[in-house]
């Protein structure tokens, strides 16, 4: 893990979304500076996937702005902004007719305009960094969960973006397989990769953020240094949830 | 029983009937299908598209064609097309082989079109959020992530919707065309109407078969390759890796 990374900040203004008359979030500012991890929490339904997906416009907001080091990008080209946004799913979504290196190549020959061996070079880098050097020819169905999260990070590492977006990452797999995941995570921090990640994974957020902001409600109802967060929680709400999920 | 074989399997006329199935007869079956398979997948591919759009005018002229053509018999379709066809065209009149097979192929779209639209429709939209978070476009993630996936899932219907068209093929017969154009069907028929005797049709049912059981096999075997490629399973950390049904793919 030593290649440089060139990270930006991100911020969030007074973002609302509505799905028909539901109104899923509610005004939310949020700002993760360059190089620094951010953990948001919450229960489930509080809008906390909705409000990363804003980020890199997978989900539109219908009002606010959003600044990627800052300069808003609210308006611009939304496939050049997610060039600049990575992001790691719940449930992988590795294309699945495609091997691991094709896996990485792809966005990087079809996006990045690379050629093919340049996009593999980078490919089979970025997998050795994951600890999937030798996975590069097999289908991703070949591949435990883990491994299979490993290769998204990796995937979307290739395209040198300046924030990571993680949308409950650990969630989907089985809880031997989780830690390899975090400790790829927690290494991205500490390489000054500017991270935005939603988790249910406390003691993740404890240990590696900077910063955990606890959604309820389509809002962000208390946020601030992780030991604020957990061991001096202000809020009936956030007490409530801790109560509940430590 | 001599009756019976002599009804369907009068050597005689089977033998008379036998080259002109094989020299003309097949190669015309094997012109149309061949022709309207291939001008069907590629409308039916882009039906499909139209209809998973976003946007009302692309989706409703996809589905309003697929509803028309779906919903009439294939003979009504055959005979409109290829005899309105040569109203509208004088030079097509005394030829409408090609108005045959383009009544033939807009038929297949139809099938083919619903086809590829539940392939499509059944891959994951994680699929496609992946690809565009990566920077790709609507259009690159449908052609090289979300389409190729589809259609393999889809391979079997397709298979089968071709040899539907194998056997749909001989509906041209009521187009009447130039005895060199004679399908499988016509050729059978046209010697059976002669000597008032079955058994040519019967020699044309067999060549029919030699095409569609190949392909019936084909579909099985497609089938169930789909179903065992997914049950692989390895360990997660490295050291001993176990494929029960290796994964691998050629490195391209």
């Amino acid at each position: 893990m030593t290649t440089a990374v060139r990270s930006s900040s991100v911020e969030l203004r007074d973002i609302h979304v509505s799905f028909g008359t539901l109104e899923v979030l509610k005004g939310v500012n949020l700002k993760v500076e360059k190089g620094r991890t951010t953990c948001i929490i919450g229960p489930s339904g509080s809008g906390k996937s909705t409000l990363l997906r804003c980020v890199n416009r997978l989900q539109e907001p219908d009002s606010g702005d959003l600044l990627l080091g800052g300069e808003s990008v609210i308006s611009s080209d939304p496939d050049a902004l997610r060039q600049r946004v990575g992001m790691v799913f719940q449930h992988f979504n590795l294309f699945g007719h495609r091997s691991v290196l094709d896996n990485i190549t792809l966005p990087l020959r079809s996006v990045r305009k690379l050629g093919k061996e340049e996009a593999a070079e980078i490919a089979h880098a970025r997998l050795a960094e994951v600890g999937l050097a030798d996975k590069a020819p097999y289908r991703p169905s070949a591949l435990s969960g883990g491994q299979q999260q490993r290769v998204a990070i990796a995937r979307a590492l290739a395209m040198e973006p300046e924030v990571m977006l993680f949308d409950e990452a650990t969630s989907a797999l089985d809880p031997e397989l989780v830690k390899g995941v975090l400790t790829l995570m927690a290494g991205l921090a500490e390489r000054g990769l500017t991270l935005l990640v939603v988790t249910h994974e406390m003691g993740f957020a404890r240990g590696v953020a900077d910063e955990v902001a606890f959604m309820d409600d389509g809002k962000i109802v208390e946020q601030g240094a992780p030991e604020a967060i957990f061991d001096a929680p202000r809020s009936e709400r956030l007490q409530r949830f801790l109560s509940q999920v430590l | 029983m001599d009756d019976f074989l002599n009804t369907f399997l009068n050597w005689e006329y089977i033998w008379e009937v036998f080259p002109d199935l094989l020299g003309t007869g097949l190669l015309n079956t094997l012109i149309l299908s061949v022709f309207s398979a291939l001008i069907g997948t590629v409308l039916g591919m882009l039906l499909a598209t139209m209809g998973l759009s976003s946007k009302a005018w692309l989706r409703w002229p996809a589905r309003v064609y697929t509803d028309i053509f779906r919903g009439l018999p294939a003979i009504l379709t055959i005979l409109v097309i290829g005899q309105g066809g040569g109203i509208l065209i004088p030079s097509l009149s005394r030829n409408p082989y090609p108005l045959g097979i383009l009544a033939l192929s807009l038929i297949a779209a139809a099938y083919i079109g619903e086809i590829f639209r539940a392939g499509i429709q059944s891959v994951e939209k994680g699929q496609m959020e992946a690809s565009r978070a990566l920077g790709m476009s609507y259009t690159k993630a449908m052609t090289l992530v979300v389409i190729p996936q589809g259609v393999r899932r889809v391979l079997p219907a397709l298979v089968n919707q071709f040899i539907a068209l194998v056997k749909d093929s001989s509906l041209v017969y009521f187009l009447g065309f130039l005895a060199e154009q004679r399908d499988l069907f016509r050729i059978g028929q046209d010697l059976a109407a002669n000597t008032g005797n079955l058994s040519p049709l019967v020699a044309a049912g067999a060549v029919y078969l030699v095409i569609t059981v190949p392909l019936t096999h084909l579909v099985n075997y497609i089938d169930k390759k789909l179903r065992t490629g997914r049950k692989v399973r390895v360990d997660d950390e490295g050291g001993e890796t176990e494929l029960l049904n290796a994964g691998k793919v050629p490195m391209s």
